[in-house]
């Protein structure tokens, strides 16, 4: 029988540690600040991550057809799912900020339109948007093209790829733009005020001084963003690219096997996600700040 | 006649419908240090946000130097050459002591990383906190705040500097160790305009108290005259509450 020591000490590694006194004196020299120590045990949940991709190298593995087979067809579509997201979640960390930024802005035009922005964007569906980039944007640029006779923009051919990016783009950096908002504000204005008293613009204050510190704020819901992302973008399959959700529809439509191939899809997404999230908690501990 | 370091003529500021500044008007001159009292909501502390344009006032002038506090890169001018310290220290949080007095250097005074370190360690020895160079400010003890604060305004070598409350927000056993780097400044001629309560402070450093309530300055004179014979009954009534403390 194991004994009950083992467990509760397994039990208690997985606690937190409590932030250790600091006030001795000489000051130890600390690699981390007070409120951001480091996590010395492994993740406790990287077991899910462990067991789901077991499960999926068994299936494979095990039953090759038709596994094997789906794995081949879709993997293609896997790669395009990751790409999109990050490529999509770099310019969405770019806008959102200028968004956020914009949302605080004390210029009453530029607080205006970046407001304008989130309303508007975070009032319609993702799908509705992802749509309306792919089909309705090429026909104004064409209609427009024609207008000015711009030969280059009147045939314009879509590009879904890149309409996707700019849909997805559009769309979350809205959400990231509120995000931003959130995190500079809850840094407290006596951090701005004492950099500007010192000369430093308001660039430089915010690059230097304030954003560094929202950082610690945001990373959690930034990640959770991120996530969010990584399964939004099977949306993009309706709108002509070719990711891991439409690859599984065209499985699915050669050989009617809808369980098999779902539940694949379905575990990659899975494996996806769950690596995601190991590396965003990962990166929250790893932050000096 | 000498030309006044700070020259405010007649300023007036609003927070909404609350008239803060009602025509303030004052002159320092270079090594003064000037004292501000009054009660809670007299505009003090407005006054001296105003002369490194952290509060925007509505009417009047106010000069710093021989610069005219109007355009952008007039104010960043002046912040330049005037040091503020907070009540509420406003170390950054993310960064140690020693990088707190660097980064401005570096940033607006373009100093090297090594120079920028060897003034902000001096800085440090000066305040008497040269072993903690290294930690962060959550690490410190608000007198130590206080005074790396000081320190970090020092670094730029401002002409002015300006002290907004420095010893309200610590204990009392600290706030002597604030006072007597404060002190040491004043001896040194360094130009000062403290808003402080601190009446020891006052009688041993400073060439001028002025007592300011409702947004306007009530009285002025050297600070022993103003504590123990106020001209003004407003004047009065304030210090006999708090000299009863």
């Amino acid at each position: 029988m194991p004994s009950d020591g083992f467990f509760r000490n397994l039990w208690r590694s997985f606690q937190k540690k409590p932030p250790e006194i600091l006030e001795q004196s000489p000051t130890p020299k600390l690699n981390f600040i007070p409120g951001a120590e480091p996590r010395e045990k492994l993740d406790p949940w990287w077991w899910l991550v462990v067991a789901v991709a077991v499960l999926l190298v068994l299936l494979i593995a095990l039953k090759p057809d038709p596994y094997w087979d789906i794995f081949l067809f879709v993997r293609d579509g896997l790669a395009i799912t990751v790409e999109l997201t990050v490529i999509s979640f770099v310019f969405i960390i770019i806008v959102g900020l200028i968004g956020g930024l914009g949302r605080i802005a004390k210029n009453p035009v530029i607080h205006f339109i970046a407001s304008l922005y989130v309303e508007i964007i975070r009032g319609i569906p993702l799908l509705v948007q992802l749509i309306w980039w792919y089909y309705a944007a090429p026909a104004l640029i064409k209609e427009i093209g024609q207008a000015i006779h711009w030969d280059f923009m009147a045939n314009y051919v879509a590009n879904p790829f890149i309409l996707a990016v700019v849909g997805l783009v559009v769309c979350y950096g809205a959400y990231m733009a509120e995000i931003f908002r959130a995190g500079i504000q809850s840094i407290p204005k006596g951090q701005m005020e004492a950099s500007r008293s010192l000369g430093m613009s308001y660039l430089q204050s915010m690059i230097h001084v304030v954003l560094p510190q929202a950082i610690r704020v945001v990373l959690p819901p930034v990640g959770n963003e991120f996530i969010m992302l990584l399964k939004d973008t099977s949306l993009v399959s309706v709108v002509a690219v070719a990711d891991l959700t439409r690859r599984g529809r065209e499985f699915m439509a050669a050989h009617f096997n809808p369980l098999t191939v779902w539940t694949l899809i379905a575990l990659l997404y899975l494996v996806l996600t769950l690596v995601a999230a190991r590396f965003i908690s990962w990166l929250e501990t790893r932050r000096k700040y | 006649m000498v030309k006044p370091i700070i020259h405010i003529e007649n300023v007036h500021k609003h927070f909404g419908r609350i008239h803060a500044l009602r025509g303030v008007s004052l002159d320092v001159n270079v090594g003064e240090v000037v004292v501000i009292l009054g009660p809670s909501g007299s505009g003090k502390s407005t006054l001296l946000r105003c002369i490194n344009h952290l509060e925007v006032y509505d009417s009047g002038t106010i000069e710093v130097d021989g610069i005219l506090l109007k355009t952008a890169q007039n104010i960043n001018t002046v912040r330049r050459e005037v040091g503020m310290v907070f009540q509420s220290f406003n170390l950054f949080a993310h960064l140690t002591a020693l990088q707190n007095l660097t980064l401005a250097q570096r940033k607006v005074r373009k100093r090297s990383k090594a120079e920028a370190e060897k003034i902000a360690r001096d800085l440090l020895k000066k305040v008497g906190i040269t072993e903690k160079a290294d930690s962060y400010p959550a690490q410190l003890s608000g007198g130590q705040q206080q005074r790396v604060a000081i320190a970090r305004a020092l670094a730029m070598n401002p002409k002015i500097m300006l002290f907004d409350e420095p010893t309200s927000a610590l204990d009392p056993e600290m706030i002597k160790e604030v006072l007597d780097v404060m002190l040491a400044l004043a001896k040194e001629g360094m130009t000062m305009v403290v808003v402080s309560h601190e009446m020891g402070f006052a009688r041993a450093a400073a060439s001028r108290a002025i007592f300011m309530d409702e947004g306007q300055i009530v009285e002025e004179g050297k600070p022993d005259k103003l504590f123990t014979n106020p001209t003004q009954e407003r004047t009065k009534l304030f210090l006999s509450k708090v000299l009863q403390i």
